[in-house]
């Protein structure tokens, strides 16, 4: 080899530098602040809880009795249901705008398979259910065969399910009284038992419970660390071998599961079967803060389940707490709204991950 | 002595355009065989095809005398060929040991693992420290760090381990040491030489010719969607190389592939 070639022989002999080793020397409290919300980003809604309960309580001593806080509870059942729909999909980096239509038509489907064809509100639950996964596995083939953007095809999806929700329905809402006498299995998740001296529906212990096995699902299963490795980058999922159009399709039809759940939710805590639920207008608007305000990345593949949890408490101990202390409702939307900006601005600091 | 890994005629074409040409291909048993070529010359599609990322639209590939047809990445990996992508396809948010056994994970036995599957995590990472330290790679303390908290040439030290861990028959270096600086490279060119001397071929794609002289035993040069010519080392200099992989200068018949 000429002069010219030789130019690394330099480093062959001297090698005395250490070259892949791991230093895990944190360098001072603002580094390793950093680098624990970077592994649990969940922390920055339990802090946030945690103060805004503290505060809570201090201004309104009544708001930490048991009641209170069932009531808050109550009130995120269904936003946290279709919270978990919506963190399945926003962990693969998508967005789905539909999640409160599909509950809402689910709700009506199942109504109307027990009332107008008379069938048991059983089967008609099931349908239901079938019908809200299959709704998402259209969303789910819409964008992962499609290739349209998740923003796009749900913004479609959303307007179709909320209007063949009207048609379907002739904008029919099937009153409470009706159900309780002939068909008791839809309102099943409004049962209430007494916990502690306070009224708790069994809504609540399902959220708690579909929390859980889903934080299960998504950490301890091989499908579960896939949503996050497609929702990371897409392309590196595929070559290391995660089939990547399967995994969406399942995450956005797994949605419509979680969504179908919602409906029939509803119906419990509403009693009646009303195709105008709000629930279709404004069910995605809250599900998407409840998953931005729990950390979860929007750009995909960061956060957790608990975390969306955590920020749908955030919202309802908000809501709560501003009314208890004789507020404007409106100071609950402007706080929501900076915290929604705080948690986005908390995010982009924990990828900066080499300051 | 047969070819590990032999292609013949093998053909992609992306719309009008001609990524491989009539290519052919042979990796002998415990050879670093380097691949180079121009930028565009198909030297990706190639290595595509051979680790099951691109199906050719024709040609055979023999593993071992037998024919082999890859419909995905996982179906070259089932073979025991593994692939060190140039963008290392790690996921920069999951940690290691999630990064090295992403789409192959152990789940824990009995019931936990076969009706919940639930992952065997401590497994995992277990094997993922024990063979990030055979590589006498690093020193590991924690093996939950995400990806993206690494230097480069920590991750590429990662990514060969994942690779020289499962590849039992072949591994796949596509520009090892383009993004690293000397010492890295250093490091990373010890580390091929060692996975060689477990008896393991390597196809290595390097634009660095000082690496690709120093530790390849053949060099397949690549040009225009084809092998123009296979040579050794020993037996010409770079510029030779360069100057047949750019068409200034004709390689001898006696090295021209058939």
């Amino acid at each position: 080899m000429s002069n010219a070639e030789n130019f690394e022989d330099v480093v062959k002999s001297r090698r005395d530098e250490k070259v892949a080793e791991f230093d895990l020397i944190e360098k001072n409290v603002f580094h390793r602040l950093h680098s624990l919300l970077h592994r649990t980003p969940a922390l920055v809604p339990l802090i946030v809880l945690v103060v805004a309960c503290v505060v809570f309580g201090l201004i309104n001593a009544n708001f930490w009795r048991i009641s209170t806080l069932s009531l808050i509870f109550q009130q995120i059942g269904i936003v946290g249901i279709l919270g978990i729909a919506q963190s399945l999909v926003v962990l693969t980096a998508g967005i789905d705008l539909s999640v409160g239509a599909m509950a809402v038509l689910t709700s009506v489907i199942m109504g109307q398979f027990t009332f107008r064809y008379g069938l048991p509100a059983e089967v008609a639950i099931a349908i239901g259910l079938a019908a809200g996964t299959m709704m998402g596995a259209i969303n789910g083939v819409l964008v992962a065969r499609m290739r349209i953007p998740p923003f796009i095809v749900t913004l479609g999806t959303w307007q179709v399910f909320l209007a063949t929700n009207y048609i379907y329905s002739a904008n029919e809402t099937i009153r409470s009284q009706d159900i309780e006498a002939n068909a008791p299995a839809l309102q099943f998740w409004g049962t209430a038992f007494n916990f502690a001296g306070a009224r708790v529906t069994l809504a609540v212990v399902l959220l708690i419970v579909l929390v859980a096995i889903m934080a299960y699902v998504l950490r301890h299963t091989a499908w579960g660390r896939h949503v996050y490795a497609v929702g990371d980058d897409p392309e590196a999922a595929e070559l290391a071998g995660v089939p990547r159009k399967r995994v969406l399709i399942q995450a956005y039809a797994l949605a419509g599961f979680f969504c179908g759940i919602a409906g029939w939710v509803m119906i419990g805590r509403f009693g009646s079967v009303s195709p105008s639920a709000s629930t279709g207008i404004l069910g995605n608007i809250q599900a998407i803060t409840a998953v931005v305000i729990g950390g979860i990345s929007l750009l995909g593949g960061r956060g957790t389940i608990v975390g969306m949890f955590l920020g749908a408490l955030i919202v309802g101990v908000f809501e709560m707490g501003l009314r208890m202390a004789g507020a404007d409702a409106q100071w609950t939307y402007l706080l929501i709204g900076v915290l929604i900006i705080a948690a986005v601005a908390i995010d982009q600091w924990i990828r900066k991950v080499s300051s | 002595m047969e070819p590990l890994l032999k292609a013949r005629n093998l053909v992609k074409r992306y719309g009008r355009v001609t990524a491989l040409d009539q290519c052919d291909f042979d990796l002998m048993p415990g050879e670093i065989l380097a691949v180079i070529g121009d930028n565009g010359a198909g030297k990706s599609t190639l290595i595509k095809a051979l680790s099951g990322a691109v199906i050719p639209d024709a040609g055979t590939m023999w593993l071992d005398g037998a024919p082999i047809e890859f419909s995905s990445p996982n179906d070259a990996r089932a073979k025991g060929i593994e692939t060190v992508y140039q963008t290392l396809a790690m996921s920069p948010a999951l940690s290691i040991a999630d990064n090295m056994f992403m789409g192959r994970e152990l789940r824990r036995p009995g019931f936990m693992g076969n009706w919940l599957r639930k992952l065997d995590h401590k497994a995992m990472e277990d094997f993922a420290r024990k063979k990030l330290s055979d590589l006498g790679l690093m020193t590991i303390q924690n093996i939950n760090q995400p990806v993206e908290t690494l230097s480069g040439g920590q991750r590429q030290g990662v990514a060969v381990a994942r690779a020289a861990a499962f590849g039992s028959r072949v591994i796949i270096l596509d520009e090892p040491t383009a993004a690293l600086g000397v010492k890295e490279s250093r490091r990373v060119l010890e580390l091929i030489l060692d996975v060689r001397s477990r008896g393991i071929p390597i196809i290595l794609i390097s634009h660095n010719m000082p690496h690709v002289f120093e530790v390849a035993d053949r060099i397949h040069i690549h040009r225009l969607g084809r092998r123009l010519c296979v040579v050794d080392p020993k037996d010409y200099t770079m510029s030779d190389a360069v100057a047949f992989m750019t068409g200034a200068k004709e390689p001898p018949a006696d090295v021209l592939a058939a």
